[in-house]
């Protein structure tokens, strides 16, 4: 046995950062990093979930996190399934759980669930002895990108411990702010918010600093600057003034690019990034950028994901009398 | 550590796993007496041996690559296990077509995890062969593999537990025999 801690059980589902125990968060990053030392070698992809059937089932859009989660499988060699929801019975009115009662027929190992609402994918998790990984429901929660956040984060600063992450933007609508600052924060890092004020939620955790002008919140010192994208399509005209506005308050100006370069701040931003608006182009090609990191990791994170949580399996349902 | 106590008996000390060694290093450069090769090295006592076979065959001409496996990836028994494995990096920092590989492990038993370890060697690339060195063989083989190189071939039973301690991972070099305690023993 090495020095490490007792290895830790492994759980069924990925739905939150909250319900993680710190250690295994960690553990979730440093299997993270085998899988991308694969990404080097000529044959991309390992036997580990051989003959697993992975089912994407994506309520809301999305091109880069269900890419992300289908290469990750793939990668695994699991067969992915994507349930193409919007041309499904769901249009005729079929609730989640009747879906998730069909694909609990089709004997799927792991369901990749994104919708719209908070809950659904614990609402499956309950249904269903595949495994769930949540990709996204609504306002509530993000963890895989979180854990990709945090595993792009530590490649450059290998002890999070006392670091500061000052998140900026609309963080009534963002369930990456949410799971980010989560996730960093369970790393023992210090959270700062700044955004706008009519979208910084009066429930920020308590945790978290909150700032009123991005002078204050540089002045803080912090050791990276994570930029929430701001979500246009669930903007309504009423949370902002127009989008120059939230440029010149918001975000990253040339002039404040400036600061942020003198003083080796990391930037993060969980893409795709409206140039002009969150940040002004020069940021993208900035050496201290994690942008393009971001992507790479997340598939990386994923695989540790897919890899690490374990379904109920008929024998072991039985043993236990577990499942539904 | 909690769950049940072990007995342990000495199989092998120092001395003789020092020429277990030693007998699988002259079999290697008998077989190649010169030219390119690696010794290749399964987490975590593979790599020890793979690291003294280098020391004692680092006069070849040229002297050995070193790499190392992590074979988590390749077990055919991720399902039954109930913790995350700790999975460590794998390196294999020369070019694997045409190589001649001589993955090292510290005890060969049922062939599983050699079968991993070839599946995995051969996704880096094409190889124009593997061998395999092996301090001991404790025979009860579930799989058709062999030892090219053996140190040691230890006659046991299917339920005994083989432990090889080397002085890298485990501060003495010795083989042991670990059985559980008996109840009230």
């Amino acid at each position: 046995m090495s020095a490490a801690a007792a290895p830790l059980p492994r759980r069924k589902d990925l739905l939150d950062i909250e319900s993680l125990a710190p250690e295994e968060v960690v553990q979730l990053l440093d299997t993270a990093r085998p899988f991308k030392e694969l990404f080097t070698r000529s044959v991309k992809k390992v036997p580990a979930l051989r003959g697993k059937s992975v089912l994407m089932l994506f309520y809301e859009p999305s091109t880069r996190t269900k890419t992300s989660f289908e290469i990750a499988a793939k990668r695994l060699s699991a067969d992915v399934t994507n349930f193409a929801v919007s041309t499904s019975s769901v249009v005729k009115g079929e609730s989640v759980l009747d879906t998730v009662e069909t694909l609990q027929a089709m004997k799927v190992d792991y369901i990749v669930v994104r919708h719209s609402s908070p809950g659904v994918p614990n609402l499956i998790a309950r249904h269903t002895r595949a495994s769930v990984v949540n990709a996204g429901d609504g306002h509530h929660a993000h963890p895989t990108q979180a854990l990709l956040d945090a595993y792009t984060l530590r490649e450059v600063l290998p002890d999070l411990a006392g670091r500061r992450v000052l998140i900026v933007g609309d963080i009534l609508h963002s369930r990456v702010a949410r799971s980010t600052s989560r996730c960093m924060h369970k790393l023992g890092m210090e959270i700062g918010y700044f955004g706008p004020g009519t979208l910084v939620p009066d429930t920020r955790p308590d945790f978290a600093r909150g700032f009123t002008s991005f002078a204050d919140a540089l002045a803080w010192k912090p050791d990276v600057v994570y930029l929430l994208r701001l979500q246009l399509e669930r903007m309504h005209a009423s949370f902002i003034p127009s989008l120059r506005e939230y440029h010149t308050v918001f975000g990253v100006t040339p002039a404040r690019f400036r600061q942020i370069r003198d003083a080796g701040i990391w930037v993060m931003h969980p893409g795709p990034v409206n140039r002009g608006v969150e940040l002004v182009d020069e940021v993208m090609t900035y050496e201290r950028s994690l942008i393009n990191q971001q992507v790479e990791n997340g598939i990386a994170t994923r695989m540790s994901v897919l890899y690490s949580l374990q379904p109920v399996t008929e024998a072991r349902a039985d043993d236990e009398g577990a499942g539904p | 550590m909690s769950g049940p106590a072990f007995r342990s008996t000495p199989l092998l000390d120092a001395d003789a796993v020092e020429a277990g060694i030693a007998g699988v290093a002259e079999g290697i450069r008998r077989r190649h007496p010169d030219g390119p090769l690696a010794v290749v090295g399964i987490h975590t006592r593979g790599v020890a041996l793979a690291d003294r076979l280098a020391q004692r065959l680092a006069d070849r001409s040229p002297p050995p690559d070193r790499g190392a496996l992590d074979i988590s990836l390749y077990r055919d028994d991720l399902d039954n296990l109930g913790t995350i494995p700790t999975i460590r990096s794998s390196d294999i920092p020369f070019p694997v077509d045409g190589a001649t590989i001589v993955l090292c492990d510290d005890v060969l038993f049922t062939g599983r995890t050699i079968r991993a370890a070839v599946d995995q060697l051969i996704d880096y690339g094409r190889p124009a062969c593997i061998e395999l060195a092996v301090l001991v063989d404790r025979g009860n083989r579930e799989l058709p593999i062999a030892a090219t190189y053996t140190g040691h071939t230890l006659d046991t039973a299917r339920t005994d537990h083989i432990a090889v301690r080397f002085r890298e991972t485990d501060g003495e070099d010795a083989v042991v025999l670990l059985r559980p305690e008996e109840a009230g023993s």
